[in-house]
């Protein structure tokens, strides 16, 4: 158990809901559900995940935690919008699913190997480095997250595309060392510092 | 009265001269109607043809009229002609706009109309014109009987319109269940907090009100008479009676909890486990701070249980106890787990629903509930056990239904949602089997009838026992679909939660409502006039007590208990309860009941005045009869929509199935008309009968009408009857002709002269 996860368990003891409301963007929301079940019924991912919106929201109620922030519903989630639009109590049913992945990432319960959350986490790193998205090193990145063997057989099986984009100049082999940057390179770093230093103090994880 | 001298009015309007020979209708009116002038006008309905009429009237003495033209139910405002007698040939609607075009069809669209012709003018020799029912005295006051928030809303109404009003309540002060309340759930914006109830200031209004006489520690003793004339007992705590004479009662005898010790399954009866009369007690002694249990510990968790043996065996019911669903119980858990978060936003609070019922505006007091932090649940209890040792805590064990699993939940005190049950008093059923026993001398029914009574809100001194009848569930009489406020006893009106489940707020609607009718009640009783639904009809039934068998049918038939028995065994009329549906007619075996303008001879009169082909002809000819109230108007709706049905029916509208009595189906069918239909309401429990119990009556009759048709050697199916609604325009076309088609099948009545 991360430190952060045994002091929100401390801290909120049984209280989920209350957990949720102050640490989860947009979490106050979830009260408000009124469980008709019209997010389930819109989603087009719906059978894909382990538990539909409303039940998730159900399960923070009902104090759910481990089962809800292990759950990989909130990765599953599209961004497709249908939910929010629709959902009869106005709820940001997209944004409280992104809240709730990240809180469960933060917390180091979300599910290993996710590959939406190794995506999400090997994009973040590439770009906080130096303020712009380096592709070589986000690609070459994503062929060896399973390791070196089928790093080699994905960029095997991908080569053709590779040396195409080369030949269209859509790729430049020199990316590999350094690569491109920007300017500030250093505020940038301060900036998303800072922004996570608020952020963590606003939602009492610091 | 002067001699009746009679003029048939013809409108060629509309078309109805251009595909009629007008001058056969005017010969049918003269020759076989017997009418002492006949006109024809291009337009009568407007200011010079109605002129015409006026002038006849004033200056030639005339004093019956028919109006051959359009259906009855148009141009009404237009001919009405004061201390006249009408009748309406329906030649537009019921002729020309029905039967279809063509050249083909000019012989029996002729003969359709001329019969209309003859049949209008038949029926208008018979009418009197009726003077109405007016009393030298009538009490204009109204009893309120309740003084709970139905019953003084009700009070402070009618006494705010100008009229005197009595009201009777039992405990020692206004209020009812009301007065228990810490609070009630919101009636005014913005909907998100519990409001104060105003039971005091409504008491002190209506104590400083100089228009209303109140009774406090009373009940009602015995009540006779009629609209305008009810003597009315109040018994006060002590013994001593004191009379009251009033014009129309509203009863608002509200509701008893159920019994929340009967919930076993739910733990009812076990410590720790209370109804939310029981928690608005709690709440009340805690006067907005923290609420406390009855051994005294500050209550940090509360589970209400909704639907607590209610709705059947949906919500937590278990099919054993209440069969509805009571309206206010979700807004009122809502209320009251609010008053555990507003003393302290740290107690848990859970709402165990199955659906969540919040009507109105109650929408935004859940979402108000919500933004507090209370829980709402959806799931079934199982279980619940209450006064647990160690901590004297409460388990409920229930199946989460989202999350599909069974689970429980610990708290310091559970709150069963329990349903209202109505104080409507004796249920006329019951009552009528004990009395039947009780006449035929038995005397433990008849000791049994003495404790009922003691039972009874009202205490009528009307045959047909001493409360209004009850609805479905016990709760008082109601004509749901059409006429909320309406009850089978004329002038007493049922208001609120005891005629059915309501919340606080629509109760005082109630209230108002039932004020007004018991208004509108009085007024008509004063000028001899009926009530609803023939507002405003004078006719009021007559019986040649001379002829009467004292069979009894009239009494025990009259669906508002308006006919009594006297001392002789006779019929006794109480005209101001009286409907004017006719039900009396229609069940008289003797004929000896009848309307100044609607008799077993004015209907008679005009299916007899219909020419019946002789057999060789081939055209049949069939009897409509057709409720008034919601068949006659579909049938002009289909004329309206150029629908066209068979040109060989005869159509007469009646006040009401109930009011057909079976000598005109005979008369009919002896006349060699080769089948008779009828139309009337829907029956029985989802009856949509104005008068109740009319259409069900009539059906009754006529399924004994199989013995009459076999021994006049006829098949049975030329007598049938439907059920039509007024929207069902489309469906009686189709009625008329498939029956058309049978009757041409089975072929034409052997009676033909």
């Amino acid at each position: 158990m991360s430190d952060l996860n045994t002091q929100a368990v401390a801290r909120y003891k049984n209280n989920f809901l209350k957990e949720v409301e102050e640490r989860v963007e947009d979490g106050h929301w979830v009260k408000m559900c009124m469980q008709c079940g019209v997010c389930a019924g819109s989603c087009p991912l719906g059978p894909a995940w382990q538990h539909s919106p409303q039940k998730i929201f159900m399960m923070i109620r009902a104090g759910k935690r481990e089962e809800v922030l292990s759950s990989d519903s909130m990765w599953m989630c599209t961004s497709c919008y249908n939910c929010i639009v629709r959902c009869p109590r106005k709820l940001p049913i997209t944004h409280i699913m992104h809240g709730l992945a990240n809180y469960a990432h933060r917390l180091d319960m979300a599910p290993k190997g996710q590959p939406t959350r190794e995506i999400a986490r090997l994009f973040w790193n590439n770009l906080v480095k130096t303020g712009r998205v380096n592709e070589l090193k986000f690609s070459l990145a994503m062929y060896f997250k399973d390791g070196v063997v089928q790093g080699v057989k994905n960029a095997m099986a991908m080569q053709g595309i590779g040396l195409g984009l080369m030949k269209a100049k859509r790729l430049n082999p020199m990316e590999i060392v350094g690569g491109h940057t920007c300017k500030g390179k250093a505020d940038i770093q301060k900036i998303v510092a800072k922004a996570r230093e608020i952020e963590d103090r606003r939602r009492g994880l610091a | 009265m002067a001699e009746m001298k009679t003029a048939a009015y013809i409108c060629t309007g509309c078309g109805i001269g251009d595909v009629l020979d007008v001058k056969g209708l005017e010969g049918a009116a003269k020759k076989d109607g017997k009418m002492a002038e006949v006109k024809t006008h291009a337009f009568l309905c407007n200011a010079e043809g109605v002129q015409l009429i006026k002038d006849d009237i004033a200056n030639n003495g005339v004093t019956h009229v028919c109006i051959a033209a359009c259906s009855r139910r148009a141009k009404t405002e237009a001919f009405n002609f004061p201390g006249i007698a009408i009748s309406r040939a329906n030649l537009r609607e019921g002729v020309i706009w029905i039967v279809a075009q063509g050249a083909d069809h000019d012989e029996i669209r002729q003969e359709m109309a001329e019969d209309y012709v003859r049949m209008g003018c038949a029926e208008v020799k018979k009418m009197v014109v009726p003077g109405g029912n007016v009393k030298e005295s009538s009490s204009k006051r109204i009893l309120v009987v309740g003084g709970g928030m139905s019953g003084m809303t009700a009070a402070l109404a009618a006494a705010d319109a100008g009229y005197e009003v009595v009201l009777v309540e039992k405990a020692g002060q206004l209020g009812g269940f009301a007065r228990n309340l810490l609070k009630r759930v919101p009636f005014s914006g913005p909907y998100a907090e519990p409001q104060a109830t105003g039971v005091e200031e409504m008491a002190a209004k209506i104590g400083a009100n100089p228009r209303i006489k109140l009774h406090l520690n009373s009940t009602v003793a015995e009540t006779a008479g009629a609209p305008g004339r009810f003597a009315v007992k109040v018994a006060q705590e002590s013994g001593a009676i004191s009379e009251e004479l009033v014009g129309a009662i509203v009863q608002a005898t509200g509701f008893t909890p159920y019994d929340v010790n009967k919930l076993t399954e739910l733990g009812g009866g076990q410590a720790n486990v209370v109804d939310q009369a029981g928690l608005e007690a709690m709440a009340k002694a805690a006067n907005g701070g923290a609420i406390k249990r009855a051994d005294g510990k500050e209550v940090k968790s509360v589970v209400f249980v909704q639907c607590a043996g209610q709705r059947g065996s949906g919500g937590n019911g278990n099919g054993q106890h209440l069969d509805y669903c009571s309206g206010h119980c979700c807004a009122t858990s809502i209320k009251q787990a609010m008053y555990f978060k507003d003393a302290n936003p740290d107690v848990d609070t859970v709402v165990m629903y199955s659906d969540l019922r919040v009507p109105g505006m109650g929408e935004d007091f859940y979402r108000s509930a919500q933004q507090k932090g209370v829980i709402f649940t959806k799931g079934k209890v199982t279980k619940v056990a209450g006064g647990l040792s160690g901590e004297m805590r409460c388990k409920v064990d229930f199946k989460d239904l989202i999350l599909d699993e069974d689970t429980s939940v610990d708290a310091d005190l559970v709150v069963l949602a329990t349903g209202q049950v109505p104080n409507a008093g004796v249920n006329l059923d019951e009552w009528t089997s004990v009395v039947t026993l009780a006449d035929g001398g038995d005397e433990a029914a008849k000791a049994k009838t003495v404790e009922m009574k003691k039972g009874s809100v009202l205490k009528l001194e009307y045959r047909q026992g001493p409360d209004m009848p009850q609805f479905k569930y016990g709760f008082a009489d109601s004509h749901f679909i059409c006429f909320p406020y309406e009850t089978r006893r004329t002038g007493i009106y049922a208001a609120g939660p005891v005629r059915r489940p309501m919340d606080m707020l629509q109760a005082q609607e109630d209230a108002t409502g039932a004020a007004l009718k018991a208004i509108q009640a009085v007024e008509n009783v004063e000028k001899g006039r009926a009530a609803h639904p023939r507002a405003g009809d004078l006719s009021f039934p007559k019986a040649r007590l001379e002829g009467c068998t004292q069979c009894k049918r009239c009494t025990v038939e009259c669906p508002f208990g308006a006919i009594d028995e006297d001392e002789k065994r006779f019929p006794k009329f109480n005209e101001e309860r009286c409907r004017r549906c006719g039900t009396c007619m229609g069940a008289c075996p003797v004929r000896v009941i009848s309307f100044e303008n609607y008799s077993v001879d004015t209907v008679g009169s005009q299916l007899k005045a219909v020419n019946v082909p002789d057999q060789f002809e081939e055209k049949p000819r069939i009897l409509l009869l057709a409720c008034e109230n919601d068949a006659y108007p579909a049938l002009d709706m289909a004329g309206i929509q150029r629908l066209s049905y068979s040109a060989y029916v005869r159509a007469i509208p009646v006040r009401c199935l109930g009011s057909v009595n079976t000598i005109w189906i005979t008369d009919a069918l002896y006349s060699g008309y080769d089948g008779v239909m009828m139309m009337g309401c829907k029956k029985c429990d989802d009856y949509q009968c104005h008068f109740v119990k009319g259409s069900e009556l009539a059906s009754y009759r006529m399924s004994k009408i199989g013995d009459t048709l076999k021994q006049m050697g006829l098949e049975e199916e030329r007598v049938i009857t439907h059920e039509v609604a007024i929207t069902d325009h489309e469906r009686v076309a189709k009625l008329i002709n498939d029956y058309t088609a049978q009757i041409q099948e089975i072929g034409l009545s052997p009676m033909k002269f």
